[in-house]
């Protein structure tokens, strides 16, 4: 991993999409990222636009699909997030940031008329294991990092990818997590854990 | 589900699991529900869960009558509509209740006061369920003992069914200053303390340490407009139940995506009053101060 660039430079600033859901728990896990990588970096609360000021990459959080995908498009962060996507940002989604990611949805996403960002070449399907009792804990594969521990929680899975789109997690043969580019798309939630090692790896790309 | 994965090796209705439910609702506004159409506006309008219920608070005040677990076929008409999580109320104790909205797959349980409590004594037992439960909280202590029963998840009990937000906003300033007082207390004190609020001491300690609760705080019991739910935010919730105060209104669609976007941008007043422009009538509601002690809803429960 590259880091060279920005231990001479100035702060990295990182943006979370801070509308719903479970921002406070991004921030920390950057700073703990930022803390253990040894460089200087801040972790933004976004609610609008002028808070994109500056920032380099950005998180999805994890929350409801349905919900934050309404407020991208009331407070006018839709266009400016796809964007900053297009010029090459990092740009981290999990769980309900996963499924934001996607080009195609399951018949979930349509039923509720959720707008996709459709970034990532992948189909989603949301909420894949049933309700809240269902959800688990587990260990995923990850290509570079080895075993990690999985927080699944009314966890999407990606279902199909295609083009540049490669799935570079797995649990039990399932796709849980996918790269395109600048863009990483997890159906778990890193931020839940205290291992850095994801949040490292996510930084790793910038 | 999807076949063949070895269920062996998924570890299910863990804390972390059930807190962390909680945690992806912070920043949203939970609606009260009676059917499938009002869930569907709810969910229409931007809610990140829907409460499943057979009648508002306000009804339920009005009505009178012992207030129990709705129908089943009624949440699973819910559970059916929406992509959203659904939520449903159990009387405090009554954790056959419980198991039966466990097993119809509602993703968390609100153990309420705005029932009729079942079990003089107790109150469930949550960490026997692999589902989450919500519960109501007046003050530090109560929030506490909820805690420890394993409650994922602490709203402020308010007096819902009312549109009235002055006992909301007294328990929220109850438990957010009982935690700030923690500050720089010795350990001797944080004995005396725990025992005084009747809370068990490591977890006086740890809300010291992490100066808020362990688990994700709404609130509740009185919300009715924009304003209301963005003075809850203001005063350190992390998000809101909606109770009466979305269907009872005037124009419940207008009213609950309102309310929406008043929680997101709860510090700016430009949204605030933006959103809070052409609402329609909020319910009327009834002064609380009107009612009598012992028919107020947040007195049930120990």
């Amino acid at each position: 991993m590259q880091f060279a660039l920005h231990l001479t430079m100035d702060t990295l600033r990182v943006g979370v999409i801070g509308l719903q859901g479970d921002v406070f728990e991004h921030i920390s896990a950057l700073r703990r990222a930022f803390e253990d990588l040894g460089i200087k970096g801040e972790a933004v609360w976004v609610r609008r636009p002028p808070d994109l000021e500056r920032i380099e990459g950005l998180v999805l959080p994890g929350g409801e699909s349905t919900t934050i995908s309404k407020l991208l498009s009331t407070f006018g962060l839709r266009d400016i997030l796809k964007e900053m996507a297009g010029g090459g940002a990092p740009i981290l989604g999990t769980c309900a940031g996963c499924v934001l990611l996607a080009r195609e949805g399951d018949a979930l996403v349509y039923k509720t008329r959720t707008e996709l960002l459709a970034l990532m070449d992948m189909s989603v399907d949301r909420n894949a294991f049933g309700p809240q009792r269902e959800s688990f804990e587990a260990n995923v594969d990850i290509e570079g990092l080895g075993s990690y521990p999985g927080v699944f929680i009314r966890a999407p899975l990606i279902k199909r990818v295609w083009g540049d789109c490669k799935a570079i997690g797995t649990f039990h043969g399932k796709m849980v997590l996918a790269r395109q580019k600048n863009l990483l798309a997890a159906s778990f939630h890193p931020e839940l854990t205290d291992d850095t090692r994801f949040y490292r790896m996510f930084l790793g790309m910038f | 589900m999807p076949k063949n994965i070895d269920l062996e090796k998924m570890r299910h209705g863990t804390a972390l699991l059930k807190r962390g439910f909680a945690k992806m609702q912070k920043g949203g506004v939970v609606m009260d529900v009676t059917d499938a159409s009002q869930a569907k506006i709810a969910e229409e309008a931007g809610a990140v869960a829907v409460m499943a219920l057979e009648r508002v608070p306000a009804d339920i005040r009005s009505q009178g009558g012992v207030a129990r677990m709705a129908d089943p076929t009624k949440i699973i008409e819910i559970i059916e509509t929406v992509s959203i999580p659904v939520m449903a109320k159990a009387r405090i104790g009554h954790f056959v209740e419980a198991q039966i909205l466990e097993s119809l797959g509602v993703d968390m349980i609100d153990e309420s006061e705005v029932l009729t409590p079942a079990d003089p004594h107790y109150h469930i037992d949550k960490t026997m369920f692999k589902v989450p439960f919500v519960c109501g909280a007046r003050n530090l202590g109560e929030a506490l003992r909820r805690v420890h029963e394993g409650a994922a998840m602490i709203r402020t009990k308010g007096e819902a069914g009312t549109g009235d937000v002055i006992e909301a906003v007294r328990h929220q300033h109850a438990i957010m200053g009982a935690i700030r007082s923690l500050k720089g207390k010795t350990k001797q004190e944080m004995f005396t303390v725990a025992r005084e609020i009747q809370a068990p001491y490591e977890l006086v300690v740890e809300v010291a340490e992490l100066q808020r609760l362990p688990v994700v705080n709404f609130a509740a019991g009185g919300i009715a407009t924009p304003a209301d739910a963005a003075l809850m935010m203001q005063l350190g919730s992390d998000g809101v139940f909606v109770g009466s105060g979305i269907f009872k209104s005037k124009k419940p669609e207008f009213m609950a995506k309102a309310i929406v976007e008043a929680v997101t941008h709860y510090d700016d007043p430009g949204t605030l009053a933006r959103v809070s422009k052409g609402i329609g009538d909020p319910m009327s509601g009834i002064n609380v101060a009107d009612i009598p002690v012992e028919k107020q809803l947040q007195n049930r429960g120990w």
